[in-house]
């Protein structure tokens, strides 16, 4: 038994280990908790709540049109063209 | 985490804030921000009739949602872009949210106006989609707005995206874009609306948590052209900058409202004038918009098959 996480942008599942806090699970994905809303039913859960075995949470990504933000980089920006 | 007012459990921590609010706690300090974002910058007032853009996304619909309740005049606009499912779908969202609080929405189509959806305007102007994109917006709702003979339009404009705006155009020095950045920005031409952004008060994750605790049912899945889009770098660097340091895009975006903005509005202002075209409002003879919708005009007919031109 595990923590089923339900993640978008694309939308997919993994399973965790429960028994901990959300924190502790966001940090194992490497998503940065204020980049995400954590949904459990119909309620939202802090980072701080104590995640059960059979629990189903989502982790709904903040930004506009965006997915969850990592910790490492990954950041490209696009080369800016000089106007003539 | 217990919530601030009611000491009850929390449903959001607000790190920058060092607060924390149970769902209805949170509804309330939610609309106080926005109350205190109209009252600041005299937004609008009860008497005028607002237009709300909106995109099916969780600002605009959070925006609309808390002017509704607010008791404010408000009309809806829905730009259709033509980007394939992502604008069926966010037109959908629109249209259900209208129906259920029986409010009213336009509908503008970019692709009757320009002459071809935002995915023909990419690939005739061979530029980044989000030019081309945000041209066309800023320039229909103004149209639209004056057209229905509404003095102000209102934007989902959150925290997160003024902060993004703001570092975009820091990175490049953009001396014309920096004093227009404002959450209101008056009418300095009778064709030119009022342009305000209720929600700049407030961060992406507080919008997505008012549109989730209201059940306001908004579009998650991203713009297929978001994708590599600089905004969104600039976001996720933003975003460790906050999680090292909570309230950064507050501070800095803030920081530049009260402090350096002023520093950088220039003396001469810039001379309006109407496009010969169209009528709008541009600093040169005939807008960017007119010049756009041509090129992609000319694109369509020298891509028709000969029978047809």
């Amino acid at each position: 038994v595990s923590v089923k996480v339900v993640l978008r942008n694309p939308r997919r599942e993994v399973e965790v280990a429960g028994n901990r806090r959300v924190k502790e699970v966001l940090r194992e994905l490497d998503i940065l908790p204020e980049t995400v809303l954590v949904i459990r039913g119909d309620d939202l859960v802090t980072a701080d709540q104590l995640l059960r075995d059979d629990d189903t949470i989502e982790l709904r990504p903040v930004m506009s049109g965006g997915s969850a933000s990592r910790s490492t980089s990954d950041v490209r920006g696009e080369p800016v063209k000089e106007r003539a | 985490v217990k919530c601030r007012k009611c000491g009850g459990p929390a449903a959001l921590e607000l790190r920058r804030h060092n607060a924390a609010f149970c769902a209805t706690d949170f509804m309330e300090f939610f609309r106080n921000q926005v109350r205190e974002a109209i009252r600041k910058h005299r937004m609008f007032t009860r008497d005028e009739r607002v237009l709300v853009a909106v995109s099916g996304g969780k600002d605009s619909l959070a925006l609309w949602d808390v002017l509704l309740d607010e008791g404010y005049d408000t009309t809806g606009l829905y730009l259709d872009l033509g980007i394939f499912d992502y604008s069926v779908e966010s037109h959908a969202k629109c249209e259900a949210f209208a129906a259920r609080r029986g409010a009213r929405l336009i509908v503008s189509r970019v692709a009757d106006e320009v002459g071809g959806p935002v995915p023909v305007i990419k690939q005739v102007t061979r530029r980044p989609p989000c030019s081309g994109c945000g041209l066309s917006k800023r320039y229909l709702m103004n149209r639209v707005a004056l057209e229905h003979g509404l003095p102000v339009v209102a934007t989902g404009h959150n925290l997160d995206d003024e902060a993004a705006t703001l570092f975009g155009s820091v990175m490049h020095w953009q001396m014309d874009a920096l004093p227009r950045q404002s959450p209101a920005l008056a009418s300095t031409h009778p064709k030119l609306v009022r342009r305000v952004k209720p929600l700049y008060r407030l961060s992406e994750r507080e919008t997505a948590a008012y549109a989730f605790v209201r059940k306001i049912d908004y579009i998650v899945e991203e713009c297929p052209f978001a994708k590599g889009a600089t905004s969104i770098a600039h976001k996720q660097i933003l975003d460790r900058m906050e999680d090292a340091s909570p309230g950064a895009k507050h501070n800095f975006l803030f920081g530049f409202l009260e402090k350096a903005r002023p520093a950088f509005q220039r003396a001469e202002a810039v001379v309006l004038q109407e496009c010969v075209r169209c009528g709008q409002v541009t600093t040169g003879t005939v807008c960017a918009f007119c010049k756009l919708a041509d090129q992609v005009k000319r694109a369509a007919v020298g891509a028709a098959p000969a029978s047809e031109r």
